[in-house]
């Protein structure tokens, strides 16, 4: 048997120069005249471990990381082909302590192999939930994913089976599946993980959303950050068009489901659903007014189902292990996992997919390792640029969609940015407003003038002028903003802004003070 | 600099762009895209062409032009370097990354250094959140920016 060496294509591993070490590995190769497969798997996830060098011995897999180019010619001396020791030595992937503390569901497949083939797909247990759900009527597909308590993954955290039902019971002649793969939020990059490293199950979890509500084309919108995830996932869908998982006939079915990869233009509103529809029509992506509801007039005023990529690619283990499985997982109304992505300041950096009801605290301190510089924490932003700074005083609140709320914070897309204590909260909330100014879309008044009128207020708090009037000030204009804008980005700016004034009020105490500290 | 195209040149290939794509469903992103790629940027006199091959107001077009960040109206230069601004980079210090690659470039955000070789850009969020800093140079993603990464940056868009 050849050896395996699997070197992550992934765009993380890429940034950290998986691709030196595969060029290094290949010429190592060749000088030593070995022959040898090199697999250009996914990420796991491990980041601070990445690149992740993987070889298949006859005892599994050994993993080394984070390996560089200068100790490629090292592991082969150590005989890192059979698994030998190193410095770089992690041993098993799966009892990598960040790995094996994990419940991977919507992930289990991300990584571990190449992600473009389809036997590899369907071997980990790949297209079970399609062929069970081609045998199953819409309407049962649908009770399943409802019954399942299957949120949306992308920041609503709204119950992923009743849009379906109400896609399904509104007829038309046509109906669309649109993923939303316009992941903007900072600290969030799961999507791209699983596009890059398991796109078929994203392609499976469409095709399944097809069946049940009847809609016989979907879309993925694509942001143009990820080039490497248009890319992948354009091989994807036509590997999978080839293999019939797409196609007039669905896995030899009566069903017919095709879709397209689209690409976004670097538009941070386009994540907004309403906004995202307009784009994908060749419009500005200005946002619309809801009702009417997507479900019943959304694409081209077709019923449209409109999902995260991570709600999408966790129904096919939903469709294959059964409602209760997944909603076995989890707290409260939040059922089932959630891949918390780990960013920023922070030792043990990346994607932890884990039941809902892990609290803060011991997602940063316990599983991230606290911050990369060795500082103490001070602030959390957890759900993206629009999500509330947590201090460490609320690190018990646990991973919930109602505990957060309860906390006047957000889940969001799960991503998490960890601050050092050199973090200057009236800088952060001065960039909330400002990135709402650079991305509204302009539709409403609190959003487009309100954000404008929120970074000069606070500017003026930074100058020491007038500081009690400027802090009551921007504290009203969070309140128009949060209950006058239309979608999120004007609604929720507030949250990062009223939370780093509400939790780190020494921050925003006049100019002097501010000065002197400098 | 290169040279511009002429405008009838531009029409043609601009032309030929709408005709492979004017098919799809919303087909105005993925042409915009096509005629991006061809030319660099989206010249102004491929937006009557737009226009016409699918049945839209010029306003239109240039409304939806010009709402997106990526499309530009002029060419970038050689090469074009996208530091990420966003929360999590900031966390790590992109403050200071981009106060560097500008004093070392000479110019700021959204310009180009007067040989053309490079343009300079922010680029909210790259999806690289857990190895910020982070960077895109010519759409090859660059993470765990540090002062070595960064002369090699500006070493390589200067040569």
């Amino acid at each position: 048997m050849i050896p395996r060496i699997y070197i992550p294509g992934d765009s993380g591993a890429l940034a950290l120069g998986a691709e030196k070490v595969a060029k290094a590995v290949r010429a190592e190769l060749a000088e030593r005249g070995i022959e040898a497969k090199i697999v250009r798997n996914g990420s796991r996830g491990a980041y601070f471990l990445e690149p992740m060098v993987e070889v298949a011995t006859a005892n599994g897999r050994v993993a080394y990381g984070p390996v560089k180019p200068s100790d490629v010619k090292s592991l082969f001396d150590s005989g890192f082909l059979t698994g030998g020791h190193h410095k770089r030595w992690l041993g098993a992937p799966d009892k990598i302590p960040f790995l094996a503390k994990q419940t991977r569901l919507t992930f289990a497949r991300c990584g571990i192999n190449d992600p473009l083939s389809l036997d590899a797909y369907k071997s980990l247990g790949g297209l079970k939930g399609l062929q069970n759900a081609v045998a199953m009527a819409p309407a049962d597909i649908v009770k399943q994913v409802t019954e399942s308590g299957l949120r949306g993954r992308g920041g609503a955290g709204f119950p992923t089976g009743i849009k379906w039902k109400t896609v399904l019971d509104t007829t038309s002649e046509r109906k669309y599946i649109v993923c939303n793969a316009d992941e903007g939020d900072s600290a969030t990059f799961a999507d791209r993980m699983i596009m890059e490293g398991d796109p078929f199950v994203l392609i499976e979890g469409m095709a399944i959303a097809g069946i049940a509500t009847g809609a016989t084309k979907g879309f993925v919108y694509i942001r143009s950050e990820y080039p490497h995830a248009v890319a992948t996932m354009n091989k994807a869908v036509e590997i999978a068009r080839e293999a019939g998982v797409l196609g007039v006939n669905v896995l030899g079915s009566p069903n017919a489901f095709d879709m397209e990869i689209r690409v976004g233009a670097g538009a941070y509103v386009c994540g907004e659903e309403t906004s995202l529809l307009n784009s994908l029509e060749g419009k500005r992506g200005v946002v619309r007014a809801k009702p009417p509801l997507p479900a019943i007039q959304g694409l081209f005023g077709k019923p449209t189902v409109i999902n995260n990529v991570i709600s999408l690619a966790s129904v096919p283990i939903i469709m294959d292990k059964g409602a209760a499985f997944y909603k076995d997982f989890g707290m409260g109304r939040s059922r089932g996992t959630i891949p918390i992505q780990i960013a920023g300041n922070i030792k043990h950096g990346g994607l932890f997919e884990t039941a809902f009801g892990l609290t803060l605290g011991e997602i940063v301190d316990d599983i991230g390792g606290g911050t990369a510089t060795g500082r103490p924490v001070k602030a959390v932003q957890v759900g993206g640029p629009l999500g509330a700074y947590f201090p460490r005083a609320l690190f018990d609140t646990p991973f919930d969609y109602e505990a957060f709320a309860a906390r006047d914070g957000l889940i969001g897309h799960a991503g998490i940015t960890v601050f050092d204590d050199t973090a200057d909260m009236l800088k952060q909330a001065r960039f909330a407003m400002e990135f709402c100014a650079i991305e509204s879309c302009g539709k409403c008044t609190p959003c487009r003038i309100g954000s404008t009128r929120g970074v000069e207020t606070i500017d003026r708090l930074a100058a020491g002028i007038e500081p009690e009037k400027n802090l009551a000030l921007v504290t009203d204009l969070c309140n128009t903003m949060k209950f006058g804008s239309l979608c999120a980005l004007g609604g929720f700016t507030p949250y990062p802004v009223m939370s780093s004034i509400t939790h780190f009020p020494e921050d925003f105490k006049p100019a002097p003070a501010r000065v002197a500290a400098e | 600099m290169t040279m511009q195209p002429a405008s009838t040149e531009i029409a043609s290939r601009t032309a030929a762009i709408i005709q492979e794509l004017k098919d799809l469903e919303g087909p105005l992103l993925p042409i915009l895209h096509g005629i991006q790629e061809e030319f660099g940027h989206v010249p102004q006199d491929a937006l009557p062409v737009i226009a016409d091959g699918l049945n839209l107001s010029r306003a239109e077009v240039h409304g939806v032009v010009t709402f997106y960040h990526d499309f530009r109206a002029r060419p970038a230069g050689r090469h074009v370097l996208k530091l990420c601004q966003a929360e999590a980079c900031q966390s790590m210090g992109s403050d200071a990354v981009a106060a560097k690659v500008k004093q070392l470039l000479g110019i700021d955000f959204h310009e180009t250094t007067r040989d053309g070789s490079v343009t300079l850009e922010p680029v909210y969020c790259l999806g690289l959140c857990a190895c910020s800093p982070s960077a895109m140079l010519d759409g090859e993603v660059i993470g765990r920016l540090d002062d070595d990464k960064i002369d090699e940056i500006v070493a390589e868009v200067r040569s």
